[in-house]
Parts: C-alpha cells; structure tokens; sequence
C-alpha cells in the first residue's frame, strides 16, 4: 500500500463520518421536543404506528421512482391522521388499535417490498439505517425536515404542552385541538423520514423515546428536559458512531445502546 | 342585554345514536353562581366541553357575550409521572400576564408558596388551588369548574367552597360549576341546573328542592340538604376541625 492511498482512505473515513455524524445531530435536536410530547402524552405506539408505516412508503416511493423520503413523508402522513382519527373512537382500547396500525402497516410494508420487481431495496438497511452512506445532500434534507420539525414545534410549544395537560383547558383559552393534531402528527411525519437514514424504521420511536425517557428523572421543568433530551441524544449519536466504527457494529442499533446505557445511568442515578 | 354572558340554546350532542345532551338551554348571568347537578353520565362533563368550545354541538347554540373572558379549571390534569412541572411554569403556560396580576391571583388562592413545587407533589387541595390560580390570571367574568372538589376529603371541600366564597367577595366573577355536593349545591347557587341528558329542573335551590324532577333524581333525602346545611354552620365545622385532621 502506497502512503498516497492511505492517506486518502482516511480522509473517506472523515468525510462519511461527519456526514452521519452531522445527519444525526440533527436528528438528536428534533427528537428532543417531539420526543417529550410523546412520553408525556404517552403515544409511544403511536410513533411505532406513524414509524412503521415508512417502510410502505419507501417501497412505493421506490416504485413510483419517487424520492423515498417523499414516499416516508406522505405515508406516514396518513397513517398518523388516520390514527389520531381512529383511536380516540374505536371500540378497542387505544393499545390494541395503535397495535394493530403498527405491526399491519410493518407487515404491509414487507409484502409490498417483495413484490418490488428485482433487487431493488435493500431491505435491512431500510429496517436498521444506513447512516454511514448519507450523502450531502442527503444532509442537507435532513437539516431542512429537523429544523422544520424544531421551528414549528417551538412556535406553538405554549399550546403543545397546554394540551398534553389539558386538551380542554387549552381549548378554554383559544387554542385549536385541530391544530393541536395536525402540528404533532405533521411533525411525526417528517421526523420518521428524516430519523429512518439515522437508526432505521424498526427504532425510529427508539430515537424518540430513548433520550426523553432518560432525561424525566433529572428535570426540573419541561424545556429542561426537553434541552436534557437533546444532549442524551446527541451524546448516543456521536458514541453509537463510535461504537460502530470500533466494534463494526451497525451504526442505528449502536445509537440506541448507548441511548439505551444514559437511560439506564439516569434511572439508576436518581430512583423514583 | 349585557348581563347574558352566556345563552344556550336548544343545545343537542349525540355520539352515533347515543344523545348525550338533548336540547338544552339556560343563560348564565354575570355575577351569579349556577350548580349544574345529576347522575354519572348525565352528560355534565359534555356540557362544559360544549361551553367552553371543545365539543362540537350536532344543533342549537350557544352565545357568548362578546369579549367574554372565560376562567376554567378542569377535572384533573393527564400529569404523566414523567412530566416535571413546577407550579410557576405552569401558571406560566396561560400566556402573558403582569407580574402584579399573578401576584394578586397567588395571594387570592393562597398559593404563592406552592410556586415552587412539582405538580406532581401537590396534594389533591393544592392542585385545585393552583388549577383555580391559572383560571383566575386573566381576570375572567366567568369561571368554569368541573367538578372542582373531586377527590378531596371533606374538610378540603369546605375549604374550597370558603376559598372560592372569599373571591367572590373581591371579584364579581360568574361561576359555573359541577358539583355532587348537594349541601353546598343549596347553600351558595343562585341558580342550579339538574340535568340528565335534558335539562330536568333549574331555578332558586329553595324552588328546586322541592321539585318532583329533582326529588326523582336525587330522593327523598336530597330535599334535607338544605336543612342539613344550617345545622353545618350552627355547629362550625369548617376550619379549627380540619386543621386537627391535617396534622394526623
């Protein structure tokens, strides 16, 4: 091996892991608000629900030679609207609707992926990310979708938290229930297209979950955890990659272990 | 004619076949406070949804006076475990209020040293005193309570009803209310509404008292509540005996 190769090597090492690395801080700073709405609202299935449904939507993005990403936004669009329509009326209880959304739209998703004509997806890396392959552009749209998610959770945040306590109360003071909706479904939306390069469809309510779940036990106030959240998560994002390079471990699974280890240290750190 | 803060008319709710309100109307007049009594599923909670613009009406109306400022307290709060809220941030949350208003509404409630504390570390007393403290911040004509003494223990009860008496006595403000306690029901409306999916009687608690309707709804016993609530006061029972309780 010459010394010119190998210097060139490295620096291919150094570009595509600050491209993951950036991709996924973005990722970690979205998930902070969206993440907390989630564990206080207790809607965990319903990430699972919204997140799952991304697979279908990269297979028809696929097959409609649209940008996959495009296909995750719509598809997952629907199936939170269609969710958040639904479980409040069914006859089930919301565990069971929000259960059978999540795992028929995984299901759905893995049929229609067979019946792609050829080799066209590769479906493990659609299940656990490809964070490692994000090209700039690819960056760049995530930055676009995170920062969107961020603008528009921080504009209507007073209402966001108002409802999670009290959808009347936030009502009784002139906000929409509608809106309510739309901004936390919309968000859900992007983010599930936006998180599934990072850690993959299987573990996008990981991502969520994860971090704000570790962040509660430390936090005095809502914005501090969500602040709390942001850090844990870009802390798992930058040790998962770490983790990865070292151990040749796949990079979105690597994330949420170490996600998984601050929730653990948290927990422990401060029993309830 | 301005007094009207609230008119609702013919007012109708159904959920698939199920009629949950069924033609309903009343007015809420400024000043007043009107008790809306009946049975489990009699549709109350609905009722305050409707009023306060969180469940849509399938027919009627109802009128608000314009710039009409309402104050409302909810049943209880979804406080997931996991969610930290000091009561500061969540008196906060109403928006933009002057330093001296939040100041006055604190010392009203008696809640300037829960300010402090996790929401999730108040007792069922404090929660009603910060909830109240939240509806009262933007100076409303009309407060809206459902069901504010749920889960309190009954001294906690009197000393709402005493609380709430006392801001009466600073501020004008309408109050409209749910409430099972049928002695204080009769002792401090100016008006009660006894519904069971229709309005079933409403007027004076003396008048309604003795209404077949009420008698019906309630039984033979519910009638005594006014009676049993001059021997309550006779012997004071409120304060010095709740204290004792407290301390326990």
């Amino acid at each position: 091996m010459t010394t010119a190769t190998a210097t060139e090597s490295i620096e291919m090492i150094d570009e595509f892991l600050i491209r993951a690395g950036l991709a996924g801080l973005a990722v970690a700073l979205a998930a902070a608000p969206l993440g907390c709405l989630i564990v206080w609202r207790r809607m965990a299935y319903f990430g699972d629900a919204t997140g799952h449904a991304a697979l279908l939507g990269v297979v028809l993005g696929v097959a409609l030679g649209l940008a996959p990403m495009l296909g995750v936004v719509v598809v997952a669009a629907i199936m939170a609207l269609v969710v958040s329509l639904v479980s409040g009326r069914a006859a089930y209880g919301v565990d069971t609707m929000l259960g059978v959304f999540a795992h028929s739209a995984l299901a759905l998703g893995l049929v229609a992926a067979a019946l792609l004509p050829g080799a066209r997806l590769n479906l493990l890396s659609v299940l656990q990310g490809d964070i490692l392959l994000v090209s700039w552009r690819d960056v760049a749209l995530v930055w676009l979708g995170a920062g969107a998610i961020i603008a528009v959770i921080s504009m209507f945040w007073r209402a966001l938290v108002n409802a999670t306590l009290s959808p009347e109360l936030m009502v009784a003071e002139g906000g929409s229930l509608l809106r309510d909706r739309l901004v936390l479904t919309l968000s859900l939306a992007v983010f599930v297209a936006v998180a599934m390069q990072l850690v993959g469809v299987l573990l996008i309510t990981a991502m969520l979950i994860l971090p704000a779940a570790a962040a509660a036990p430390l936090a005095r106030s809502p914005e501090r955890m969500v602040g709390l959240a942001a850090l844990i998560g870009a802390v798992s994002v930058l040790g998962g990659l770490a983790l990865s390079l070292a151990l040749d471990t796949p990079a979105g699974p690597s994330i949420i272990v170490i996600a998984a280890a601050q929730f653990a240290a948290a927990t422990l750190a401060r029993p309830r | 004619m301005t007094d009207i803060l609230v008119q609702a008319q013919n007012v109708s709710v159904k959920q698939g076949r199920r009629i949950l309100l069924d033609s309903i109307s009343f007015q809420l007049l400024a000043g007043e406070i009107t008790t809306l009594i009946g049975p489990n599923g009699a549709g109350k909670t609905t009722l305050i949804r409707a009023l306060i613009g969180a469940q849509a009406l399938s027919s009627g109306h109802i009128n608000k006076r314009p710039g009409l400022r309402i104050g409302y307290t909810p049943q209880k709060l979804q406080l997931e475990q996991l969610m930290p809220m000091p009561a500061a941030r969540f008196l906060a949350l109403a928006g933009k209020v002057p330093a001296t208003r939040l100041a006055t509404v604190l010392n009203q409630t008696h809640a300037t040293s829960l300010q402090g504390a996790q929401l999730r570390d108040l007792s069922g007393g404090e929660m009603q005193r910060v909830l109240l403290a939240r509806a009262l911040l933007r100076d409303p004509h009309l407060l809206i309570l459902d069901e504010p003494t749920q889960g309190l223990d009954q001294p906690g009860e009197a000393r709402f009803y005493e609380l709430l008496a006392e801001i009466r006595v600073q501020s004008e403000v309408a109050v409209f209310m749910v409430s099972h306690d049928l002695h204080v029901v009769m002792a401090q409306s100016d008006k009660v509404i006894c519904l069971n999916q229709h309005i079933c009687c409403s007027g004076a608690p003396a008048a309604i008292s003795v209404d077949p309707a009420y008698k019906a709804l309630f039984g033979e016993r519910a009638a005594l509540a006014v009676y049993q609530h001059n021997h309550d006061h006779s012997h004071e029972h409120g304060h010095d005996h709740s204290h004792g309780h407290g301390k326990h």
